[in-house]
């Protein structure tokens, strides 16, 4: 029988159904690996031991009394970033080592009601502000197919854990790129809805306009049944969408024939490591000979997301983080002797340089007197960018190209340079200020390590991106790659 | 030289909806500190804020009222700035598309009454912050975040006032207005009306606006007044000694009636305007905003007129009866069931006003209901008792001894209009006045209504006030003429 470990989220709901083991076995044995492989990979900042064996014993009763549920009883992490009822929320930051919420953010709550497993809260870059995981306060994780390299960011930790098979699924969350990049440089599968189809309440924003939760798993199945259970209409998110939630598993086993894959030019430039061009381009082979056609598309605006998005990214997060004031929660500096230091001090000592670059960048943007050359002027970017997608899906069902321009590079290797790390999330960024909903699944190895393709879809299209993903995941094995055993 | 006011006014109202604007939380006053914050209004890591339509609706009315367009597509801002109080470091308002677009306000200034009208720049919604206290923390500072959150609209009016007392009328106004549309208690001493007061001067003559000062912390309309006053007394004596007024924010210290300088136009934060991520426009329906458009209910203005052409009454009587909506609504009450406007007037701006400002109490709890009170008008009208012997029934239905009918019947207060027995009382007065009787007949007929009085005053005595004045008079006049 294969290890437990190694079973998707699809298998062990059979083999819990089936008897073959009960949440407490997998729960315990789960918790049993963490315990003696997360030293090295540092994947989780928060266990919950106890939480997570009550929750697989009350599972494990339900299942006893012929309860189903295709999420009942099977472990699952949470990105740091999701407020957890009692259970620490740090967002991988000083800022928040000592806040413990008293809320469940509603994918949190919406997850427990179908009854899965919380392990505990994984690592990430700190306020989700990193493509590299390096700027969490609570140290790096390491990536599970090189421990010299980074595992991506800045659901770094979700993915590793999912690589290094330490939970099946977990959740993450994707201002720019963070759930997409880690699941390539993890080699796992990693879904960003479109904006407004997954409750962002209890979410700790960075950039509200382009902050999204989505699922991370081994598998396309495994995110269209996480994907049923997080989507949804939440009267405590303005901004999230009221139109109704499809059965994501329903179509996954749809043929491709027909169907009209878009390649932005611009994705497939001379940047693009020439490995990478030609891994991904194999991928897109296997979509052709399931019955896609390939169709070259422009995505003129392309070269300005990223700059657009260092404006808009930023400006909304110097706002968000505002609140962290040593004031209610969280960090406070020791022996304020005026507000003034209360402040500076507070924020000084509990912020790590990423956020304060980050948080400096946007406070300039929103200034009077560069208002209208930089935000302005981004809001204007993001439009034309947003308009070059839906010129494309006029021609194409789905886009196509590379999640990350390199497989996961070394550690300390981008750290003193921004720009370069800000590059890691070229493919991606444009996906977020458009809205649309984008995947990232494995689709090969480069230099031994895994790289990702993505797929982005039109608004609300995630059904047609899963089946997309599923039927490629049908023909290749990709996804099966393991780092471990 | 002479000099010039000119005066624009921001002022702050608080909406009487169920919640917050952004939050489920509770908005009443006056409760245990923090007990009315949520984690929405705490700003809690991940919360987010979700708009409520009653705030909106009441801001709409307002617009309405004020004869203003109304934004279709209204969206927040944020406006950041650091201060414990304000527990997101923003606070969420509206200046783009604020809800309420250009309108006006009419007052009436002078001897006679000219109609000034003051502009409206626009009125937008955003949120009030908490209250920071700084008693009985022994050096620290305790915040209190049960007000965070409560939706205010903000009404910007252009610098068209110029003198105190045109502010005070403004702002009188204002708050007519919106308490007679039930969108706000217009309370000032609980803070649900404050105001802030741009102030500048220029010689009389002068087009350009002169550098102003705002000032903060108006929350009486006294302070206003004597605000202003003062605040322009200190800047026209600063130009007159040479020197200029700066551009700043000035707070009104009550205590010392002075203003003394906040900020200067260079300390002044830079607040970062940008849209609220979190909340999306909020699009207004023509249909909505037509049915608010049928529940605004006569507006003070209207009812002005209204009660100086149906009910005949002057314009001072008027507007002191539509000041309140709540005593419009009660003299409306007693008059209808009186029927006698001039009477339910006069009983309610003089004894009924006295005596409930003297107890403090609104007219809403008044102890006399204004069908009560419209029976005891009734009884001076058919004679039942007089007007001096319904000062002494008013007074005990006051102190709750019963109704007008009631007090007069266990009181013995019934007016004697019994012919025979007031010709006995007015024939013993005569016969006991052998001199005053005298004196009134050698007197000059203009000169003789005087005297009469001193013999109704007898009479009155004599019956213990309950003798009908009017016999009174006709018989003393009929036998002093023999």
């Amino acid at each position: 029988m294969t290890a437990l470990h190694q079973l998707t989220l699809a298998e062990i709901h059979q083999g819990l159904a089936q008897k073959d083991f009960s949440s407490r076995e997998i729960t315990q044995h789960l918790l049993d690996r963490i315990r003696s492989l997360d030293k090295t990979y540092n994947c989780f900042i928060t266990l919950d031991k106890k939480g997570a064996l009550e929750a697989a014993d009350a599972a494990d009763s339900l299942l006893a009394k012929g309860s189903e549920g295709a999420l009942l009883g099977v472990p699952f992490a949470h990105k740091d970033i999701f407020c957890t009822n009692g259970i620490r929320t740090s967002c991988g930051s000083k800022m928040l080592d000592n806040f413990v919420p008293p809320y469940d953010a509603t994918v949190v709550a919406k997850l427990k009601n179908q009854g899965v497993v919380m392990l505990g809260k994984t690592n990430m870059d700190e306020f989700a502000m990193g493509s590299s995981n390096e700027t969490s306060f609570y140290g790096a994780v390491k990536n599970p197919w090189d421990t010299n390299r980074v595992p991506g960011g800045s659901s770094g930790g979700s993915a590793a854990a999912i690589a290094a098979r330490l939970t099946p699924a977990a959740t993450g969350t994707d201002t720019g790129g963070s759930i997409r990049q880690p699941a390539a440089l993890c080699g796992i599968t990693g879904l960003k809805p479109t904006y407004g189809r997954v409750s962002r309440y209890g979410m700790i924003a960075f950039a509200s306009s382009l902050d999204q939760g989505g699922p991370m798993a081994r598998t396309a199945e495994d995110a269209a049944i996480l994907l049923n259970a997080m989507a949804g209409y939440d009267n405590k998110d303005s901004t999230c969408t009221d139109i109704p939630v499809p059965d994501y598993t329903a179509e996954l086993t749809q043929p491709l024939k027909g169907l009209r894959i878009g390649l932005p030019r611009e994705y497939f430039d001379e940047r693009l490591n020439e490995d990478m061009a030609q891994t991904v381009h194999c991928a897109l082979a296997e979509l052709e000979k399931l019955g896609a056609t390939l169709i070259d598309v422009d995505l003129p605006n392309s070269a300005l997301s990223v700059p657009a998005y260092y404006v808009i990214a930023p400006a909304e997060a110097s706002s968000n983080l505002s609140r962290f004031d040593g004031v209610r929660y969280g960090y406070r500096c020791n022996d304020p002797k005026d507000l003034e230091d209360l402040y500076t001090r507070t924020r000084s000592e509990g912020f790590g340089d990423e956020v304060k670059r980050r948080i400096l960048i946007g406070t300039y943007a929103l200034s009077a007197g560069y208002y209208d050359a930089y935000y302005r002027k981004a809001q204007q970017i993001r439009r034309l960018i947003n308009q070059d997608f839906v010129s494309a899906f006029e021609q194409v069902d789905i886009i196509a190209g590379p999640t990350s321009p390199s497989p996961a590079f070394k550690f300390g290797s981008k750290n003193n340079d921004p720009v370069s790390m800000y590059l890691e999330d070229i493919y991606t960024i444009a996906v977020n200020l458009a809205g649309l909903p984008g995947m990232s699944i494995p689709a090969g190895i480069v230099d031994k390590m895994p790289v990702g393709l993505q797929l982005v879809g039109n608004y609300f299209a995630e059904a047609k991106l899963l089946n997309v993903a599923h039927q490629y995941q049908t023909v290749t094995d990709w996804h099966k790659a393991s780092p471990i055993d | 030289m002479q000099w010039e006011t000119v005066i624009g006014l921001e002022v702050h109202v608080q909406l009487s909806t169920q919640s917050k604007i952004f939050s489920g939380s509770s908005i009443a006053f006056g409760a245990e500190p923090n007990t009315q914050a949520n984690a929405v209004d705490l700003a809690m890591p991940g919360t987010l804020p979700v708009a409520n339509e009653q705030a909106f609706h009441k801001a709409i009315m307002f617009g309405l009222a004020i004869d203003a367009a109304i934004e279709k597509k209204s969206a927040f801002e944020r406006k950041n700035y650091f201060y414990p109080d304000l527990p997101k470091g923003y606070q969420t308002t509206q200046l783009e598309k604020p809800i309420v677009g250009p309108g006006h306000i009419d007052i009436e200034v002078g001897e006679n009454s000219t109609v000034k009208r003051i502009r409206i720049h626009h009125a937008h919604l955003e949120e009030d912050a908490g209250k920071s206290l700084h008693e009985d923390f022994h050096g620290m500072s305790g915040i209190d975040l049960n007000r965070a959150g409560t939706p205010l609209i903000e009404i910007v009016s252009e610098p068209d006032m110029s003198s105190s007392e045109e502010a005070i009328k403004f702002l009188k106004k204002v708050h007519g207005i919106v308490t007679y549309l039930g969108i706000s208690d217009g309370d000032m001493s609980q803070g649900s009306l404050r105001c802030d007061a741009n102030v500048s001067v220029r010689p009389v003559g002068e087009k350009k606006l002169g550098t102003r000062a705002e000032i903060k912390n108006l929350n009486s309309f006294r302070f206003i007044e004597k605000a202003i006053h003062i605040e322009v007394a200190r800047q026209i004596e600063l130009i007159e000694d040479g020197g200029t007024v700066v551009q700043e924010t000035r707070l009104y210290d009550s205590e010392k009636n002075e203003t003394r300088s906040m900020r200067s136009k260079e300390e002044a934060n830079d607040y970062r305007y940008f849209p609220c991520p979190d909340l999306l426009p909020v699009v207004i329906e023509d249909s909505v905003i037509e049915a608010l458009r049928k529940k605004i209910p006569e507006l003070p203005e209207a009812k002005l007129q209204r009660f100086q052409s149906e009910y005949a009454l002057s314009y001072y009587d008027a507007s002191l009866l539509t000041e309140l909506r709540s005593v419009a609504d009660y003299f409306e009450t007693t008059t209808k069931t009186c029927a006698d406007a001039k009477l339910s007037a006069n009983w309610i701006i003089g004894d009924l006003s006295a005596f409930l400002n003297k107890q403090g109490i609104p007219i809403e709890h008044s102890p006399v209901s204004a069908n009560q009170l419209a029976d005891l008008i009734t009884r001076i009208k058919d004679q039942t008792i007089s007007g001096k012997i319904a000062k002494q029934v008013f007074e005990a239905m006051c102190n709750g001894e019963g109704s007008a009918d009631e007090i007069i019947e266990s009181k013995g207060l019934k007016q004697l209009s019994d012919g025979g027995a007031i010709e006995a009382m007015v024939d013993d007065v005569i016969a006991k006045s052998a001199a005053q009787v005298e004196q009134y007949q050698a007197a000059e007929p203009d000169k003789q209504k005087k005297l009469l009085g001193y013999f109704v005053g007898q009479v009155m005595k004599a019956s213990k006030g309950k003798a009908n004045p009017g016999q009174v008079n006709k018989i003393l006049a009929e036998k002093l003429a023999k």
